[in-house]
């Protein structure tokens, strides 16, 4: 552990990442490049996530890393284990207890207070990308808000299928100004985006850009007005596990029978729901 | 009345090589005026300075805005400038995979500056879309087919219904019979002239066609070398040219 500095990164290092997430969330939904390291896991694996974690963490932080809602899935346990050891901090898998949360797809169902950090992989930070392929063009695009091609992309969805089929990524607006990327969550998930009062924060490694939501930020999913945003789950499941109707369920195949199952995909959520049924029970 | 386009001066340089230079003219509400001259001449240097695309070395583009009056475009913020793009301007390139999302349904093409200005409204986007498809001699059953699909002249058409959609005033055209066949360039030029009129559209169309001239615009400018050598009334240039070199194009004309 000795020979690493706090939390892998040089002092130096972290101090650039601190200036590029001040500047995020300066300006919400505003993507700022900064200059990635090497980290030592593959690209796609996290490596923004982590590198905005590095700069957030102080030796007093609780960690907790999810991956897809879960915290023993291998991208979680790993990255979970490599703080323990380059920052000596305590982890945890309850959410109320983390100070840090680096979350890839997922925003936790218990809702998060203020103090806390949420800290999101993204693999694709730009939302107009497959629209316009030039990032000089879309640089300009968000500087002048020239907005309305992502429209198109909601007008085609809604012209071919009849809904705007988009189900994860689902670019939002936020306070009015910037479009943003909320990375690959559900659109489930989107509404928590909304006046949370945590800081979230959005990490791109491939593509070196960093961007932000300040707590209590307004953050609107785009629609149309005779089509609203709904944000929808799997219809009409509950978790074979908990029971819960309210959280986001994953759809579990259990044999080669065309068998399936509906659980939470929060597994700390799923575990606190469990522990207080048991307690009931008792 | 005012006019509503005011070119003053107007010269643009690449490097030492002239462009365009030196050019004046104004354009009144409702009227057509054609750009003539060869390859090279400098039209369309000259049409994509006016459309702000590029930027003049000098001169002024004073445009009379619905908003705010007279304004010079070449001075004026890109943000407003692209608002003009968006709402009183049409810009028809002469490629219309230029001007088209080709990966992009009829409808969300047409959509796309009503969703730009502000349009959040899907039934009503798709109800406009629907009628300038009809307007444009598209079957608007076809609206959701992509630009792919479409022949050369629909693809044109299209590309005219999608900068007509939001009521631009003034309509900048390049070339835009250009590579079509000839009876589908008459259909075009009759669509054209229809729309031309019905909406009071005042427009400045480049093109290499005598014949493109003498049925669409009402004045005439000929260039040559980055120079207006002859301006004047349509059949007034084509029928009594003074210039050399107009009366040069004027008889290159092949009479069939």
């Amino acid at each position: 552990m000795s020979d690493y500095n706090f939390a892998y990164l040089d002092e130096a290092t972290k101090r650039m990442l601190r200036r590029a997430i001040l500047k995020a969330v300066a300006i919400p939904g505003y993507q700022v490049p900064f200059s990635r390291r090497e980290m030592p896991m593959p690209y796609g694996w996290g490596t923004g996530g982590v590198q905005v974690t590095a700069a957030c963490l102080v030796p007093e932080d609780t960690l907790k890393v999810i991956d897809q809602g879960a915290d023993d899935t291998t991208n979680a346990v790993s990255i979970r284990k490599f703080f323990a050891r380059v920052a000596g901090i305590a982890t945890t898998e309850a959410t109320a207890e983390a100070t840090i949360i680096q979350t890839r797809h997922r925003i936790p169902e218990t809702p998060l207070t203020e103090g806390q950090i949420l800290v999101f992989q993204v693999p694709i930070p730009e939302p107009l990308r497959f629209l316009e392929p030039r990032e000089t063009e879309t640089r300009t695009m968000h500087a002048l808000e020239d907005y309305g091609l992502i429209q198109v992309r909601l007008y085609e969805d809604t012209a071919r299928h009849g809904e705007i089929a988009r189900a994860y990524a689902y670019p939002v607006r936020v306070e009015g100004r910037y479009i943003m990327d909320p990375s690959p969550i559900p659109k489930f998930d989107n509404p928590k985006l909304h006046n949370a009062p945590a800081l979230q924060l959005f990490g791109a490694g491939r593509e070196c850009r960093i961007y932000a939501l300040p707590p209590f930020t307004r953050v609107e999913s785009l629609d149309f007005e005779d089509y609203p945003f709904t944000a929808s789950k799997a219809a009409g499941q509950t978790c074979a596990i908990c029971g819960a109707e309210d959280s986001y369920l994953d759809e579990v195949i259990i044999d080669d029978a065309g068998g399936r199952m509906f659980v939470c995909s929060d597994t700390d959520y799923c575990a606190t729901r469990c522990a207080a049924q048991a307690e009931d029970a008792a | 009345m005012t006019p509503l386009l005011k070119v003053e001066a107007l010269s643009k340089h690449y490097g030492r090589h002239l462009g365009c230079g030196d050019v004046n003219f104004t354009l009144w509400p409702g009227e057509v005026m054609g750009i003539v001259g060869e390859s090279g001449s400098g039209k369309s240097t000259l049409l994509n300075c006016l459309a702000g695309h590029l930027a003049p070395d000098t001169g002024r583009v004073i445009f009379e805005t619905r908003a705010h009056g007279p304004r010079d475009t070449v001075t004026m913020t890109e943000p407003e400038r692209r608002w003009l793009a968006r709402t009183e301007w049409a810009f028809v390139h002469q490629n219309p995979r230029d001007g088209l999302r080709m990966g992009v349904s009829a409808g969300g093409n047409v959509g796309e500056r009503l969703m730009a200005v502000g349009a959040r409204h899907y039934g009503e986007i798709r109800a406009q879309a629907e009628d300038w498809l009809g307007r444009v001699e598209i079957d608007p059953t076809r609206i959701d087919e992509r630009p792919r699909a479409f022949s050369g002249g629909m693809r044109q058409r299209l590309q005219i219904a999608r900068n007509l959609v939001t009521g631009p005033r003034l309509a900048l055209m390049d070339e835009p019979t250009g590579g079509l066949d000839v009876s589908v360039q008459a259909r075009l030029l009759d669509l054209l002239r229809g729309l031309v009129r019905r909406l009071g559209l005042s427009a400045v169309i480049v093109t290499h066609d005598l014949a493109v001239v003498r049925l669409l615009a009402d004045r005439l400018m000929v260039m040559k070398d980055g120079r207006v050598v002859e301006e004047g009334l349509t059949d007034q240039v084509l029928d009594d040219p003074q210039h050399a070199y107009t009366q040069l194009l004027v008889s290159s004309v092949l009479q069939v």
